[in-house]
């Protein structure tokens, strides 16, 4: 991408934002504890409405635990979440989903022995299934693979394709707020390459806002607007997805085999 | 010829029928008879019975063997091409699923005739006593384990004190009837919900428990119910427990032989079998209701979100169902299902003690529901039967004893044979005798796709 394209993503990052006003999600000061072990130290970050903000970080720097702390389990020791203006730290974790975030969570967890289709249905049930019929073609226009696939029980399917009904269940509750929690893991390069376009996707036509969590750095990066690089519980460095791509201490971190010195460590 | 032959119902008998008769050829020189010395000799004892089990036995396996066999072909045929690994969808029903389906309508109709077809057998209401309080046995587990299966094969928390609630509903009409006269029709309802409640107090503290951590807590459960009614001495009568329960009416008129009592009001000549053959009809409407109740909540919000938390709790929880309700609701409509079944034991018996209410009894329940085929109701039906008929039936088998030497008595292998009997369920059908609930999973998705169920609600 040209200069004069980053310009533009730039721009338009912060048209949005400025639209917006206050961001949809604002994460500050969160610390989140396992025991006496600190994962997460202070960590800020906001993803603003229609915006797709990825978090990137090695193994063990706390991207999961960031994302189930938004959701409520474990909840946050020190510091506030917001999401559109109300504080959710202290929510158990249904009654945030039922605030219009939806995740899809690490590894996947579908049903495995309910089938596609009752899957998707158990998406729906916040909104009482109203809306079931349109958003179920919806999901399916997304994934024609689920299509095909509605009658099968969801374990029976490739990681990809659970994967995608992961993220087509989290879409049947209709969510302002997309939680993506590594879509990547395990799959084939064309699989992520197919999930990856379905969330541009999702971002450009529906105007979804969505947090992606990843390990495959340069994936995200290339999708997100702007991106935040996670260390040790805390986030060292943030900017635009082509700024971080561009940045020579995430490229010898997560770019190129990831045997440089995490950045700002 | 295994892939050559069909699996038709007469063709499997036929075959069966060869193998009996196979069976028969070998047993007449090996097993027909049987030489003693006599006082003038050798003798030959004829040995026709043992010879005619046997045959009967061969005959029975191979079309159990033939049924087996012809599923799995079913289920192979069925597998699609590794590139369209999709389930069959309206694909003909086998011979196995066939039987089973109409293993079905016979058992109901069984349950529905038992009282006239045992009456008919015996020769009299009286001589058929015996088959149809085995019937009330059975029902009665049936609709424990239907209970159960809300709790376990649903909502899949294992629970060990199950027998707990059953207690509870027992004690409660026990104790209201005997000291506040309360009628058998307000305690029924108010066993349930009694026996609920306290299976919301089982569920508060074991919200956050699961698997093996559950399953003893469940257990500790079980046992203080079951201790606090043998120390309770000043209400529950101890380890005396409470004798004299009013009995059963038939909606207020009572089964007795004066003027007010059911027989002359109805015109019937006074039986004291009546009583018996109504406790029949209701423990099997209450049974039937256990059912509609679990089938219908199967389809509804509530039911799916058992089965969603069965499968995946956080996963649950990420989709804004609260787990905390679910779980809640699973506990104490199973605790209700066993408190009615409770409070129908106590004005069966018309006496209770805390000894009806041991661990062994949850184990047997659960044992119901596990061999059974969790989450399947059919499979429920036929696991009580086995398990509660199995030990009567072996009762009856005295002429085995032909076979053994005298002196066998089948009944002291009761055990031996249902360890076996597990062990061979863990080996050839770990997921149950039915596993019906894979079929009926993709089923309903195949009828709610159908548009009916698009606009219900699911929340």
């Amino acid at each position: 991408m040209s200069v004069a394209g980053i310009n533009v993503l730039v721009e338009e990052t912060r048209a949005r934002q400025a639209a917006a006003g206050a961001p949809l999600l604002a994460v500050s000061g969160v610390s989140t504890y396992y025991g006496s072990v600190a994962a997460l130290r202070g960590v800020d970050l906001t993803v603003g409405e229609g915006e797709i903000v990825t978090l990137i970080g090695a193994n063990g720097a706390g991207k999961s635990t960031l994302m189930m702390t938004i959701f409520g389990a474990p909840q946050a020791r020190s510091g506030t979440i917001t999401y559109a203006g109300q504080d959710i730290t202290r929510l158990p974790t249904h009654a945030i989903a039922r605030l219009g975030l939806a995740q899809s969570p690490e590894g996947r967890r579908v049903f495995p022995r309910m089938s596609v289709f009752e899957n998707l249905q158990m998406g729906a049930s916040l909104n009482g299934g109203r809306t079931f019929a349109p958003d179920l073609e919806r999901v399916c226009g997304l994934f024609p693979r689920l299509k095909e696939r509605l009658q099968q029980r969801a374990g029976t399917m490739s990681g990809g394709e659970q994967q995608m009904l992961a993220i087509g269940r989290a879409l049947m509750s209709r969510p302002r707020l997309l939680l993506l929690d590594e879509p990547s893991l395990g799959l084939a390069p064309l699989v992520v390459k197919g999930i990856f376009d379905a969330i541009r996707d999702l971002n450009r036509t529906d105007g979804m806002t969505i947090f992606l969590v990843e390990q495959n750095a340069y994936h995200a990066l290339k999708l997100a607007h702007r991106g935040y690089v996670l260390v040790n519980g805390r986030v060292t460095m943030s900017g635009t997805g082509r700024q971080l791509l561009d940045d020579p201490a995430v490229k010898a971190a997560y770019l190129e085999g990831g045997h440089g010195a995490a950045p700002g460590a | 010829m295994a892939d050559a032959r069909s699996n038709g119902l007469p063709e499997i008998l036929r075959d069966a029928g060869l193998y009996a008769l196979v069976a028969l050829g070998l047993c007449v020189p090996l097993i027909s008879y049987r030489t003693e010395a006599g006082p003038t000799g050798l003798e030959l004892v004829p040995r026709w019975p043992v010879v005619a089990a046997f045959c009967a036995g061969i005959f029975v396996l191979r079309v159990l063997q033939r049924l087996v066999l012809a599923r799995r072909d079913a289920r192979k045929r069925l597998t699609p091409a590794p590139d369209q690994a999709t389930e069959a969808v309206g694909a003909e029903p086998d011979a196995g699923q066939r039987f089973s389906g109409l293993g079905l309508k016979v058992f109901l109709a069984v349950a529905l005739t038992l009282p006239v077809l045992a009456t008919l057998a015996s020769g009299g209401l009286g001589p058929a006593r015996y088959w149809i309080d085995l019937g009330i046995l059975i029902l009665t587990y049936v609709m424990l384990g239907w209970g159960l299966n809300i709790v376990v094969g649903l909502a899949g928390l294992l629970d060990l004190g199950y027998v707990a609630f059953y207690a509870v509903g027992a004690y409660c009409y026990a104790l209201l009837s005997t000291t506040f006269g309360l009628s058998f029709w307000i305690c029924l309802p108010l066993a349930g919900l009694f026996a609920a409640a306290w299976g919301m107090v089982l569920g508060f503290p074991v919200l956050r428990l699961r698997g093996d951590y559950l399953a003893i807590v469940t257990l500790a459960f079980g046992e203080i119910i079951r201790l606090v009614l043998i120390n309770w001495t000043d209400v529950t009568g101890g380890a005396a427990g409470i004798s004299s329960i009013p009995r059963a009416t038939f909606f207020g008129i009572p089964f007795t032989a004066d003027e007010d009592g059911f027989a002359p009001r109805f015109g019937l000549e006074f039986d004291s079998m009546h009583r018996v053959v109504f406790l029949y009809y209701l423990i099997l409407a209450l049974a039937l209701l256990t059912n509609l109740a679990t089938l219908r909540l199967r389809r509804m919000p509530v039911g799916r979100a058992w089965e969603a938390l069965r499968e995946d709790e956080i996963a649950c929880r990420s989709l804004g169902i609260d787990t905390t309700t679910t779980k809640l609701t699973a506990f104490a409509l199973g605790a209700a299902f066993a408190g009615v079944a409770g409070s129908f034991f106590s004005v069966r018996q018309g006496f209770i003690s805390p000894e009806s209410f041991t661990f062994l009894e949850s184990a047997i329940i659960l044992a119901i529901v596990v061999l059974g085929g969790m989450g399947s109701q059919v499979g429920v039906a036929i696991a009580a039967v086995a398990m509660v008929g199995g030990p009567e039936l072996l009762r009856n088998l005295g002429f085995l004893g032909a076979v053994f030497g005298e002196g066998f008595d089948p009944n002291e292998y009761r055990l031996l044979l249902f360890g076996l009997a597990m062990v061979a369920m863990m080996v050839w059908r770990p997921r149950g005798l039915v596993s019906v609930r894979v079929p009926s999973v993709s089923l309903g998705a195949r009828r709610a796709i159908s548009g009916a169920h698009v606009s219900e609600g699911h929340g």
